[in-house]
């Protein structure tokens, strides 16, 4: 056996040629003869579209075509784009043509695009594409989108209510008619966005003489991708290769296929030249998808002991003008309430509402952070009302480890009953508290309370089902060179999954890390593919990894004991060779059992020997993968300007076996940034005429290096019994309780004013504001 | 549009280009250049993906047109990258995990570049300073901040060595 990779801390494959800035995003790929494009885009947020007059672009220098939906090919001139993860509780197919016909429905929704020999030529042009509106009555909030006489988000529907759907078990009328406390809360968590630093971009060339379509786009899911763009330009998929070269950040955005990546590659059939689209920084914060916004309406039933009796209440989704990628997050949202307690009867109505705003689509943690977000703020209610100290509320309400696996009693976004495969929620917990040192808080706070500041304590648990299906492929091929060729569906947009997967298949088939040449988002190197959202690469294609390294492995044995004339017992495999002390010769490299492998004419294979040294696994989880974990915020709030810093934040991560132990609390360090940014900062702002009021970094603040410590991070490791690496996701778990945690800890540090927050983000002037209600500044004054 | 020569010397090497008054620093190097290490990010001035020195002090390429380069010396990531290898900074990236997707790392090495200079032995508090102008969303900083550490102690040693 060779050397032993899985669970080490590997440093990055990735890294030396990011670092020294021969990286190869989107915009980095030059090709010859290559035309710039720029969108024109509604500055409507509803509004009837009645022309487009071009010709005053035409007539620039260096403009070569202004395309709309009418000079788009069929069947993406005529037909809306598909829906993916289709619901049936889902009313009205409601997915946008890539080109606005007719109406349009949010501000930055396509309706032309200009092609010319510059970016600096193709944005004056756009300016100068004159496009006739009729301002049409917009919605922006989906409170009042339910409203009687509300403006209709698509003036051809006759609702604004998209979707109903009930996740629900146990009786929770009994429950909550005899429950000797009932506890109710009204939760909003903001919408904000994926944010990835490089923004989207699509460059599309089409070769006249194979009549191959090449696209590269900064995409998760290219393989889906090209599945799109084959249906909406009626071409074969073989026609189509779709390349996500290095991506700068996705988190959830970047999974959705967008109308540019159609539009974009119809542009290059149709100029006979390769067209390239960089998205700007304004262009993002209108089109690219967002999340969160959700309205929770929710009661908590628990006993004198504080024992959770039931849970019950509304959630209201604004999902935007579309919705592309079904219900799914307001779904899951519902699915995942009752995270890592025994409730015994849950029922949670969700409405999914039509709003004149950019769809939603998951963002990091996708519905997840806003379910653990009402769940634990609803505890943390509990334990104010009953006088009881948080950790033990949530202690005495734990599902304990030999209950797993457990059945929750709902359905799962994955159509799979909803089974906790494994998890030690106690265990996490308690791992948690004794590393942020909870039991000595209360000390420090009064401390810290002594010297006039206001220091708090919050906590968040959760349980997220991660590595969803329903599949994702690897490819291993042992090359002539003697190298390890490794071809893979999944994607990478920061993760890490070329280390993570050269781990796992370098110490499966015996070669050196280094020795293993990955190709990464590419539909030509590997049939079928499915992407990186849902943080399933790991379980997906690790256990894919698995599978195919293993079967070129004893491939690899079977072989060279023939060729060395030994038992295939006698084979070691180490540094892509293999070994044999009492063979007619000591070893035989890779290299030459590849040649031998892979045919050479004139030779023929042993018997029942396979051509190749070479598999493909598509491995195919059953069901989810249910990670869990536990964060701790301790904050300090300036109760004169409402600034919180998070002096201290810990987190109990339990995602199963650990494959790479530096990638994975990167993972979990960037998800709680992104916590944070969600509980403190981002505010994808709106007018009453659904106008973006945020669309900067000015405007929308993202987390900086002085906002974000250093997370103290303990792996809680208990190993998925589903699957051969007994692993779960890790992208997102970080991201999850987050807000929950910090939004309690500022609640508790303002605990001597009795002021209660149940929002996010909570920006410092709410903080202020919600303290001046509580005339918080008299007493300081007074004091 | 008006078009003005332009003399920059990059990374040591002197260009010489006539280029439209509007064309940015930033689009100068990535598609005039070819030096394409440089990202941009929001072409805002916030992000700082577009970090490059000129004349040694860190600016936003994105906010500067190629223009007002002219006559000085500008230094990108690909000037910091020795032949063949990584800086110390540079590996301390890769031992530290100080970056994941790669897009603002650029940005950051120069940045960080710039501060080790000025301040060979920076506190954490005056590396995440520094660094309050260039955005990750990726990393949670956490591995960037420990990599200048790292850089900066290691650049000692090797100093007092």
């Amino acid at each position: 056996m060779g050397a032993k990779h899985f669970g080490a801390r590997v440093t990055r494959l990735e890294d030396p040629a990011l670092l020294s800035g021969r990286g190869r995003f989107v915009d980095d790929v030059k090709l010859a003869g290559v035309l710039r494009a720029c969108f024109v885009r509604s500055p409507y947020a509803h509004a009837r579209l009645l022309g487009i007059d071009a010709k005053p672009a035409l007539a620039i220098p260096g403009v070569h075509a202004v395309i709309a939906a009418e000079d788009l090919p069929d069947p993406m001139r005529s037909e809306a784009m598909p829906m993916l993860l289709p619901n049936p509780s889902i009313s009205a197919l409601c997915t946008q043509h890539v080109l606005a016909r007719a109406e349009v429905y949010y501000v930055g929704q396509p309706v032309a695009v200009v092609i010319a020999d510059t970016r600096y030529i193709a944005e004056d042009a756009a300016a100068a594409v004159a496009v006739q509106y009729d301002a049409l009555p917009a919605v922006g909030d989906c409170r009042d989108a339910i409203e009687d006489g509300a403006p209709q988000a698509h003036a051809a529907l006759g609702s604004n209510v998209l979707s109903t759907f009930q996740l629900a078990y146990g009786d929770t009328d009994a429950v909550f008619a005899n429950a000797p406390h009932i506890f109710e809360e009204e939760f909003w968590q903001h919408r904000g966005g994926g944010m990835a630093i490089e923004t989207r971009a699509v460059l599309a060339s089409h070769d006249a003489a194979t009549d191959l379509l090449t696209v590269w786009s900064g995409t998760q899911t290219p393989h889906i991708g090209r599945r799109m763009l084959a249906d909406l330009l009626g071409r074969e998929l073989e026609s189509i290769r779709m390349i996500a070269p290095d991506v700068g950040g996705g988190f959830g955005p970047k999974a959705i296929f967008y109308p540019e990546e159609a539009v974009i590659p119809a542009a290059a059939l149709k100029l006979g030249r390769p067209v390239k689209w960089i998205e700007d920084r304004r262009e993002h914060f209108l089109c690219a998808t967002q999340e969160r916004d959700q309205y929770w309406n929710v009661a908590i039933a628990v006993d004198a002991e504080a024992k959770i009796l039931g849970v019950r209440g509304r959630m209201l989704h604004d999902t935007g003008a579309f919705v592309p990628w079904g219900i799914i997050m307001p779904y899951i949202a519902a699915a995942t309430v009752p995270g890592p307690y025994v409730i015994p009867a849950y029922q949670l109505d969700t409405m999914v509402v039509l709003t004149n705003k950019v769809p939603t689509t998951p963002v990091r943690g996708a519905g997840r952070p806003q379910a653990v977000f009402a769940m634990e703020r609803l505890l943390d209610r509990v334990a104010r009302e009953l006088q009881l100290d948080r950790a033990e509320v949530r202690r005495k309400n734990f599902i304990q480890p030999e209950q797993m696996p457990y059945e929750v009693g709902l359905i799962f976004r994955d159509g799979k009953p909803l089974v906790y495969d494994s998890g030690d929620y106690p265990k996490g917990q308690e791992t948690a508290l004794a590393q942020a040192e909870y039991e000595s808080f209360r000390e420090r706070q009064r401390a810290a309370l002594d010297e006039g500041r206001f220091i708090g304590i919050g906590i968040g648990n959760y349980v997220e089902g991660t590595g969803l299906g329903p599949f994702e492929g690897v490819t291993v091929r042992v090359m002539p060179s003697g190298k390890v060729a490794v071809a893979t569906g999944a994607t990478n947009q920061g993760q890490g999954t070329r280390t993570t997967l050269s781990q796992i298949v370098a110490e499966q088939v015996g070669c050196r890390i280094e020795d293993i040449v990955m190709t990464i988002g590419d539909t030509g190197a590997i049939a079928q593919g499915v992407g990186a959202f849902a943080s399933r690469q790991a379980v997906n294609a690790g256990n894919s990894a698995l599978l195919a390294g293993q079967s070129v492995r004893a491939q690899l044995v079977a072989l060279a004991a023939r060729m060395l004339g030994v038992k295939e017992s006698d084979i070691d495999l180490d540094n892509g060779q293999a070994i044999a002390e009492t063979g007619n010769k000591p070893m035989i490299g890779f290299g030459e059992l590849a040649r031998l492998a892979q045919g050479i004419p004139g030779v023929s294979l042993p018997a029942g020997q396979a051509a190749g040294l070479e598999h493909t696994a598509y491995y195919t989880p059953q069901q989810a993968a249910y990670c869990s974990g536990t964060h701790v915020a301790e904050v300090e709030v300036d109760a004169m300007t409402g600034g919180v810093k998070i002096l201290r934040y810990t987190v109990a991560h339990d995602s199963g076996r650990v494959i790479n132990p530096l990638i994975v609390d990167g993972q979990v360090q960037g998800g709680v940034a992104h916590g944070i940014g969600n509980a403190l900062f981002e505010w994808m702002q709106y007018d009453e005429n659904a106008q973006p009021l945020t669309t900067s970094f000015a405007d929308y603040l993202l987390p900086m290096a002085t906002d974000v410590p250093t997370c103290a991070i303990a792996h809680v490791e208990t190993a998925n019994p589903l699957n051969p690496l007994g692993v779960k996701g890790a992208g997102e778990g970080g991201t999850i309780p987050a807000a929950a945690a910090i939004i309690g800890a500022i609640e508790d540090a303002l605990s001597p004013f009795d002021v209660h927050f149940a929002e996010t983000p909570l920006t410092p002037e709410r903080i202020v504001a919600a303290l001046r209600a509580a005339s918080a500044y008299e007493k300081l004054f007074a004091a | 549009m008006s078009k003005q020569p332009t003399r920059v010397t990059v990374n040591g090497k002197a260009h010489a280009r006539i280029v439209e008054a509007r064309l940015t620093l930033a689009d100068f190097l990535r598609h005039e250049l070819g030096l394409t290490g440089t990202h941009l990010g929001c072409e805002h001035g916030v992000c700082g993906a577009c970090t490059v020195l000129v004349d040694g002090q860190s600016t936003r390429a994105c906010l500067m047109f190629a223009v007002q380069a002219n006559g000085r010396e500008v230094t990108t990531v690909e000037g910091l990258t020795p032949d063949g290898g990584l800086s110390v900074l540079q590996q301390a990236f890769v031992d530290n995990h100080g970056l994941q997707c790669g897009f603002c790392t650029p940005g950051m090495l120069v940045t960080l570049t710039e501060l080790l200079r000025e301040n060979p032995a920076p506190s954490e508090d005056e590396v995440r300073e520094a660094l309050s102008g260039n955005l990750c969303r990726c990393t949670g900083y956490a591995g960037i901040v420990k990599a200048a550490l790292d850089a900066a102690q290691r650049l000692r040693d090797a100093a007092e060595g």
